[in-house]
């Protein structure tokens, strides 16, 4: 290159000095000073986890989750809990005398933004006492595969028989039919609780303790 | 040489490779699972062996097994226009090296089978051996004295600097025969590397040469245990030999030309199976054999301050304060397990250095090696030089003075000694305390319920 096509201009005058931010003394371009300090700190570490390995006694996941120490869980033997509000795997609810408490209104089916949800509502033989009351779901089918997980059904439903407090994953599957859902799993599940009926009692008609009008009795 | 020589030199072999190999193995297991306790993480615990439908997990010192199974059974793949006798020689010259290596290293005192008594069981019920001379006994009678060394050679570290030269040949053969443009960048940067830091390696030990007076590895160590150890008589020296002996292994801070995360393996990138295996154990088994060198030149190989070949004997200076007679059996037992320990500890110590500091730029490296660490060695052997002169020139007081500092050093080893094992007791069963922090909904419910902690795992 014979001249640049942009030769360089003489640097400005500063009117203040610039500090030198490196420290170049002979503590630090020995290393050995740092590198002791920073073994240290290692070794440090090593050891305290070490010890709570070997005692048993390493923090808690999640409720010491800011500590220092191995706070490793070891999935699949240990889960970390979830919210309460979580939303996995749908469940079917059932009433305190084990009857199932969806009456097949198709409100979730008709919420559901992925349309995952597919309900064939049956009548009650003739002579029970539900018959021309209420209905019941002959099938009742979940995608677990389209669904969105977004809860809507859980609103929707006016009676609280679907919810989607099993904290359960959709596990992977070897292939998509095994994620429909029919309804004998989705009534086999289990909530919060750990029960098949609501974490919250309701008082509805049929239910001992309903406080309101009934065919047996009225205010 | 006679039947029992030849019975006690493959005894010997079988101590000392044995141990390489077997602590090769070891430290693979080591890097993995000490550098989780230091980053607060569990390591590898999941190569199990089922006992009774149990898995039982061995804090996954299985997946070494797993490692080496893995390497019996890759496919031998060689590049197709890869230099074949080349290709396959330096895994062997790289391996070859490190075993050669340890043949010169004394792994405890002197046997003498004239001064134990004759019935085995009553081996450990033995006289005590005097502290100086060697035992004599016609070499050609069984009775001779048993070095324990699998070489005794009279060259000893020349030995060790011709063949740690070896290792730069393994590395760059196999970089220029796999046909493959970065593994030749590195083995010449392997190359470069090594040969820069074989020089300071030979030049560091120089000034311990001088002071110690032999160039036998077992001299050095009687010499260190009459004395002082060779990191008190020449600390410059033991700093600039270890980061010497940790750039010849290509081991972290001087990783680069295998360089992890930019040239995928460097000079072994084309190798797999076992010939790749080979140089993985080989680069461990160096460490082992480094660190065993360390050991035998600057911390007192198989000797313990104050023990000597008779038994304890306390003294300072010329003052004796107290001397107890031990067995024969007992101080070669301990000598080989002192030796074994101090190697141990350096091991760990190299592995901790290695998750500690960032890896060197080749420049950097370069301007380390030449540019700083030679320099300090050869200013090492004028001061030792001259200081040694001035000493061997002053008076009896100035020896008898030395000779207390010495002692005053063993006292220092021992302190610390006792120290470290005393704080490791009572860190062991001090209180251990955790902070709890309650942040969100799902921390809330495990304090409900007691906690998170299900069924204790293996480690």
């Amino acid at each position: 290159m014979a001249t640049p096509a942009f030769p360089k201009k003489p640097a400005a005058k500063m009117n203040v000095t610039p500090v030198v931010y490196t420290v170049n003394d002979f503590e630090v371009s020995s290393y050995l000073p740092e590198i002791f300090r920073g073994v240290g700190v290692s070794m440090r570490h090593f050891f305290e986890n070490t010890r709570e390995m070997l005692r048993g006694q390493r923090p808690d996941p999640v409720l010491e989750r800011y500590d220092d120490g191995i706070t490793t869980i070891s999935y699949p033997e240990q889960k970390r809990p979830y919210p309460e509000r979580f939303r996995g795997v749908h469940r079917l609810t059932t009433r305190q005398d084990g009857s199932m408490r969806c009456v097949a209104c198709l409100c979730c089916s008709t919420a559901c933004p992925a349309q995952c949800i597919f309900i064939e509502a049956g009548e009650y033989p003739p002579g029970d006492e539900r018959r021309g009351y209420e209905r019941y779901p002959v099938k009742f089918v979940i995608d677990e595969l389209r669904c969105i997980f977004c809860g809507y059904c859980v609103e929707a439903c006016p009676c609280d028989a679907i919810r989607m407090d099993t904290g359960m994953h959709p596990v992977p599957y070897d292939s998509r039919d095994q994620f429909i859902y029919d309804r004998d799993l989705l009534l086999s599940l289990k909530g919060h609780g750990g029960t098949f009926e609501t974490s919250n009692p309701r008082h509805e008609p049929g239910e001992p303790g309903y406080p309101g009008v009934t065919r047996e009795h009225s205010h | 040489m006679t039947t029992t020589q030849l019975v006690w030199t493959f005894v010997k072999i079988l101590v000392m490779v044995g141990f390489v190999l077997n602590w090769a193995g070891i430290l693979t297991w080591a890097d993995r699972r000490q550098s989780a306790m230091i980053q607060h993480r569990i390591g590898p615990n999941r190569a199990v062996v089922k006992i009774f439908g149990k898995e039982v997990r061995l804090f996954g010192l299985l997946h070494t097994a797993a490692d080496g199974i893995k390497f019996f059974t890759k496919e031998d793949f060689m590049p197709p226009r890869a230099d074949a006798l080349l290709f396959m020689l330096a895994p062997i010259i790289a391996m070859g090296a490190v075993f050669a290596l340890v043949a010169a290293i004394p792994f405890g005192d002197t046997i003498c089978p004239s001064r134990l008594p004759a019935n085995l069981s009553q081996i450990f019920a033995g006289p005590a051996v005097p502290r100086f001379g060697m035992c004599s006994a016609d070499p050609k009678s069984s009775m001779h004295a048993i070095d324990l060394t699998v070489a005794p050679l009279d060259i000893g570290i020349l030995y060790m600097f011709a063949i740690a030269g070896q290792g730069i040949i393994g590395a760059a053969i196999a970089g220029w025969s796999s046909d493959n443009k970065f593994s030749l960048m590195g083995a010449l940067r392997a190359a470069s590397q090594m040969v820069s830091y074989e020089v300071t390696l030979g030049m560091s030990l120089v000034g311990a040469l001088m002071i110690y007076g032999t160039v036998r590895l077992d001299e050095m160590v009687r010499w260190q245990s009459e004395h002082a150890w060779g990191i008190f008589v020449q600390p410059l020296a033991f700093f600039v030999f270890f980061a010497a002996s940790v750039a010849e292994n290509k081991r972290i801070p001087f990783d680069l030309p295998e360089a992890e995360s930019e040239l995928v393996s460097g000079y072994f990138t084309e190798y797999a199976g076992m010939k790749f295996g080979m140089f993985y154990f080989a680069e461990y088994a160096e460490i082992v054999t480094g660190s065993m060198l360390l050991v035998t030149i600057f911390l007192g190989g198989w000797a313990l301050p104050f023990l000597h070949r008779d038994g304890l004997t306390i003294s300072f200076g010329s003052h004796e304060i107290a001397h107890v007679l031990v067995s024969h059996m007992w101080m070669i037992l301990l000598g080989v397990i002192t030796f074994f320990a101090k190697v141990i500890v350096v091991c760990a110590v190299q592995t901790f250095i290695r998750w500690t500091l960032p890896r060197f730029r080749y420049d950097q490296l370069m301007k380390l090696g030449w540019k700083i660490l030679l320099p300090a060695s050869l200013a090492n052997i004028l001061v030792t030089g001259v200081v040694y002169l001035v000493l061997d020139a002053a008076g009896p007081g100035v020896t008898e003075a030395l000779k207390t500092a010495a002692d005053v050093t063993g006292v220092i080893v021992w302190a610390a000694l006792i120290y470290l094992i005393v704080r490791a007791m009572a860190g062991l069963f001090a209180p251990i305390v955790h902070r709890q922090t309650l942040l969100g909904s799902s921390a809330d419910q495990a304090r409900r319920r007691g906690g998170t902690k299900t069924e204790p795992m293996q480690a």
